[in-house]
C-alpha cells in the first residue's frame, strides 16, 4: 500500500501541471466556473487535448492512443478538475463506443473509430433506452431486419445525450423477434448521416437540450457496421454499460471535489462560515467526498491487476449522484431568496442553479438508483434477483 | 498509487480469521462478554504465538488485524495494548497494558494533556500519584497500566502494575471491552514520558488507536452485513427469501456501499498513520468520522433485516452493535470530529 506517487507517475503528474497552465488562458483561475455544454470551448479543447496526447492515454498507441497505465489516467482526471479544465467533447466515444470497439470491434472498425474518438472528430451518441423501455434494456423493440448486405431498422430511441451533434451512434436493437429477453439482439454503430435517421432535441429542466429522440425509418445500415456478431448485442451491450460506471467514478469524483471548493466559497460569500449547523454540513460532504476519493484509489489498483472495471463502479456512481445532489441543493439553499436568481445578478451567473437542477438527472442516468442497488445487492452481495 | 495490501498481510489476515473462526465462535463470545472476567486470558499467549505482539509489526499489520479481532469481536486487552499503550512506550509492552488518561477534568485524549486533576509528585526520585482517572479501558484485565498526571514540570506519563484494590469496574453497555475507574492514593510509579512531553505522546495515541478501531468498525460492519446478508438468502417470507423483496435489499445494498466507503477512509488513515503523512491527523479524523457511524448503521440494518431474532439477547448481534456505538463515541463525537473537518476547510 503507497498513495505517493511513483517516480513516473511523479514525471507524468508534473509535466501535466505545466501543459495545463501552459494551454490554459492566462486568466483561467479567475474567470467564474461554466456550466452547460461549452461546445466550441471543448471541441477546441478536446483538438489540444488530442494533439498533446492527453486523449485516450490507457488506449493503445495503434489507434491513437498514449498506451499509459490507467494511473496516468487516473492522475489526468484529478489534475483537470483540480484547474477545472474543460471536458473533452466525446464523452460517449471515450467511456462506453470506445471501450467497447476496442473489445468486440473489428479491425476496421477500430481504424476507422477509436483515433477519431480521441481527436473528437467523431462524436458518438448512445442508442440503448426506448419509449417502452429504460431499466428493463432486454424489452427494446427497435427492429433489424437483414435484407441482402445490410439490415433495415426501425423504431425509437430517447434519452439520447449528444445525438444532436453525434457522427455515430452504438444502437442496440432487436433483430430475432422469435427470441426473448438476452438472445436476439444486435449491437451496431450507426451513421447519424444515414437517410431514416432523424434527431429531435428536447429540452431538460435546466433549459438544455442535452438529450433527444432518434426516429429511425428503414435506415439501411451496411452489415460491416455490426459489432460482434448478429444476435450478440445484449453482451456487447453489457460490456458498454460496465465501462460507462467503470471509468466514471474518476472523473465524476474530480467533478465533486471541484464542487466542493465552490461550495466553501459560497458559504464564505454569503456570510455562513460560522454557523455550527451549515459547518457540520461541508465537513459531512467532505467526507463523503473522501470516501470516494479513496475508494476510487482502491478500485484503480483493482483495475491495474485485473485490466477490466468490476461491478463496483456501481457503487461510486451511486453513491456520487446522491452526494452530487445533497451538495447543490445545500449550495443552493445557502443563496435564499436569492437562488431564484439564475442569471447576471447571481454567484457565477447561475452555476448553482443549473448544477442542482442537472444533478436530478444524476440519480437516472447511467443506471437508476433502484438499477445500481440491484446490481449490488445481486452481484456484489449476492442476494436472490428480485425479478 | 497502489491500494492494496501485501500479499503477506493477506496472509496475515487469513490466518487470523482462521485462528478466531475456530476459537471464538459467536456463542463463545457471547459466553465470555457475560463472564466475570470478560475474556480468556489464555488468549493473550496464542496471540503471541499468531505473531498478533511481534515488535516488527507496522500499523498496516495492525490494521488488518484490528479488522478482523473486529469481525470476530475478540474480547480482550490487545486493542488497548497495541493502540493506546504502546504509542507511548514507543514498544509494543509484552503484558496486558492499557492507559488512563481521563478524569473529571479531561475526557478526551487531547484535553488530558493540560489537565491538573490527577498530580505526580517526586520525593527524592521516587514518583508517587493521587486522583482518581475515569473510563479506563480494560483497565481490570490489564497488568499494567500508563498514567497521565501533572507535575510541576507539565503533563508526564507514569507507569504502573494494576493495583486490584485501586480499581473500580463501572457497569457499561459493550461487555466486552470494559471500562473502570483507577483511584490513585500516593501510589508509586516509574516515569516513562517527561513532565512537559506527553502532549506530543497522546497525540501519536489519538492517531494509532482511533485509526485502529476505525479498522475495527470496518470488521464490525462486514459482520453484520455477512449475517444480515446470509439471513436474507434463507429465510422465507410469501414463498421466497426476504432477500429478493427490494425493500431489505436495498437497505442491504446501503449498508455495502457505506461499508466500501469506509473500509477505504480507514485503510488510508491506517497508511498515513504508519508513513507519517502529512495529512494524517485529517486522515484519521475523516475516517473515524465514517467508520464507526457506518458499523452503527450496518448493525441496525441488520436487525431490522434478522426481525425478532436480532433483538434477543441471545443473538450475538446485540454484542457488536454495542461494540459500534463504543467505537462511535471514543475520544470526540461525530460533531466534534466534524468541526474539526470544517475547521481545516473554513477557517483562514
Amino acid at each position: 500500500m503507497d498513495f505517493r506517487d511513483t517516480i513516473d507517475e511523479a514525471e507524468f503528474r508534473a509535466g501535466l501541471r505545466r501543459w495545463l497552465a501552459d494551454t490554459l488562458p492566462a486568466d483561467w483561475a479567475q474567470r467564474p466556473p461554466t456550466f452547460g455544454q461549452q461546445l466550441e470551448e471543448r471541441r477546441a479543447w478536446t483538438r489540444k487535448l488530442f494533439e498533446a496526447g492527453y486523449a485516450g492515454l490507457t488506449w493503445p498507441n495503434e489507434y491513437g492512443g498514449a498506451g499509459r497505465p490507467y494511473s496516468h489516467q487516473a492522475i489526468f482526471l484529478e489534475e483537470a478538475g483540480r484547474v477545472e479544465a474543460p471536458e473533452h467533447i466525446g464523452v460517449i466515444g471515450l467511456g462506453m463506443a470506445g471501450p467497447t470497439i476496442r473489445i468486440h470491434g473489428t479491425e476496421a472498425q477500430k481504424k476507422q473509430h477509436l483515433s477519431a474518438i480521441l481527436s473528437g472528430d467523431t462524436i458518438f451518441c448512445q442508442g440503448f433506452s426506448e419509449p417502452g423501455t429504460g431499466s428493463d434494456l432486454a424489452s427494446v423493440s427497435t427492429r433489424a431486419e437483414l435484407d441482402g448486405d445490410s439490415y433495415v431498422v426501425n423504431g425509437q430511441k430517447v434519452w439520447s445525450s449528444w445525438a444532436h451533434i453525434a457522427d455515430y451512434c452504438i444502437l442496440l436493437t432487436r433483430s430475432d423477434p422469435a427470441e426473448r429477453g438476452h438472445r436476439g439482439m444486435t449491437y451496431f454503430l450507426l451513421d447519424m448521416r444515414t437517410p431514416g435517421v432523424e434527431v429531435r432535441p428536447l429540452r431538460q429542466i435546466t433549459g438544455d437540450p442535452e438529450f433527444n429522440e432518434i426516429f429511425l425509418s428503414d435506415v439501411r445500415v451496411p452489415i460491416e457496421d455490426v459489432v460482434d456478431v448478429p444476435g450478440n448485442g445484449w453482451n456487447v451491450a453489457m460490456t458498454t454499460l460496465l465501462n460507462e460506471r467503470g471509468t466514471l467514478g474518476y472523473a465524476l469524483t474530480s467533478q465533486l471535489e471541484g464542487s466542493l471548493r465552490r461550495l466553501v466559497q459560497t458559504v464564505k460569500a454569503v456570510g455562513a462560515a460560522d454557523d455550527p449547523v451549515v459547518r457540520d454540513t461541508v465537513a459531512s460532504l467532505y467526507v463523503e467526498l473522501e470516501g470516494l476519493r479513496y475508494t476510487n484509489f482502491r478500485s484503480l489498483t483493482t483495475l491495474m491487476k485485473t485490466g477490466a472495471p468490476g461491478p463496483e463502479g456501481s457503487v461510486s456512481k451511486l453513491c456520487w449522484s446522491e452526494t452530487n445532489q445533497r451538495l447543490t441543493s445545500f449550495a443552493l439553499e445557502l443563496l435564499g431568496t436569492e437562488a431564484q436568481l439564475d442569471g447576471d445578478g447571481s454567484l457565477w451567473a447561475g452555476f448553482w442553479q443549473f448544477q442542482q437542477l442537472r444533478s436530478r438527472g444524476n440519480t437516472i442516468e447511467a443506471g437508476t438508483s433502484e438499477v445500481l442497488r440491484n446490481i449490488i445487492a445481486e452481484r456484489l452481495v449476492g442476494l436472490p434477483r428480485s425479478r | 498509487m497502489d491500494f492494496a495490501f501485501s500479499e503477506e498481510q493477506e496472509m496475515l489476515r487469513t490466518a487470523a480469521r482462521s485462528w478466531l473462526k475456530a476459537q471464538y465462535p459467536p456463542d463463545r463470545a457471547a459466553g465470555l462478554a457475560d463472564s466475570e472476567q470478560g475474556w480468556d486470558p489464555q488468549s493473550w499467549r496464542e496471540l503471541e504465538r499468531l505473531g498478533w505482539l511481534d515488535p516488527d509489526l507496522s500499523m498496516l499489520e495492525y490494521a488488518v488485524l484490528a479488522e478482523e479481532a473486529g469481525y470476530a469481536l475478540y474480547p480482550g486487552p490487545w486493542w488497548s495494548t497495541v493502540g493506546l499503550a504502546g504509542p507511548v512506550l514507543g514498544r509494543l509492552p509484552s503484558t496486558p497494558t492499557t492507559l488512563a488518561w481521563a478524569d473529571s477534568a479531561a475526557a478526551d485524549l487531547r484535553s488530558a494533556a493540560i489537565s491538573t486533576e490527577t498530580t505526580a509528585t517526586d520525593s527524592g526520585g521516587t514518583w508517587t500519584l493521587s486522583g482518581t482517572k475515569l473510563l479506563v479501558p480494560d483497565l481490570a484485565i490489564s497488568e499494567s497500566v500508563l498514567v497521565v498526571a501533572a507535575a510541576e514540570g507539565g503533563t508526564g506519563i507514569w507507569r504502573l502494575d494494576v493495583p486490584t484494590d485501586a480499581v473500580l469496574p463501572v457497569s457499561t453497555m459493550d461487555k466486552t471491552r470494559r471500562l473502570a475507574e483507577l483511584r490513585l492514593d500516593s501510589a508509586a510509579a516509574e516515569l516513562i514520558v517527561e513532565p512537559g512531553a506527553a502532549g506530543n505522546a497522546l497525540a501519536t495515541v489519538r492517531r494509532r488507536s482511533v485509526a485502529l478501531l476505525s479498522c475495527e468498525a470496518v470488521g464490525i460492519a462486514q459482520w453484520a452485513l455477512d449475517t444480515s446478508s446470509t439471513h436474507a438468502k434463507e429465510r422465507l417470507q410469501f414463498g421466497r427469501p426476504i432477500g429478493s423483496y427490494q425493500g431489505v435489499s436495498h437497505q442491504v445494498a446501503d449498508v455495502y456501499t457505506s461499508l466500501q466507503l469506509s473500509r477505504s477512509l480507514a485503510y488510508r488513515a491506517a497508511w498515513a498513520v504508519d508513513t507519517g503523512a502529512e495529512d494524517v491527523e485529517e486522515a484519521v479524523t475523516v475516517a473515524a468520522v465514517a467508520a464507526g457511524p457506518c458499523a452503527v448503521q450496518a448493525c441496525e440494518s441488520a436487525m431490522q433485516v434478522l426481525g425478532g431474532i436480532g433483538f434477543t439477547w441471545d443473538h450475538p448481534l446485540h454484542r457488536f452493535y454495542k461494540r459500534a456505538q463504543w467505537i462511535t463515541g471514543f475520544d470526540g463525537t461525530g460533531q466534534s470530529r466534524r468541526a474539526e473537518i470544517a475547521a481545516a476547510l473554513l477557517d483562514p
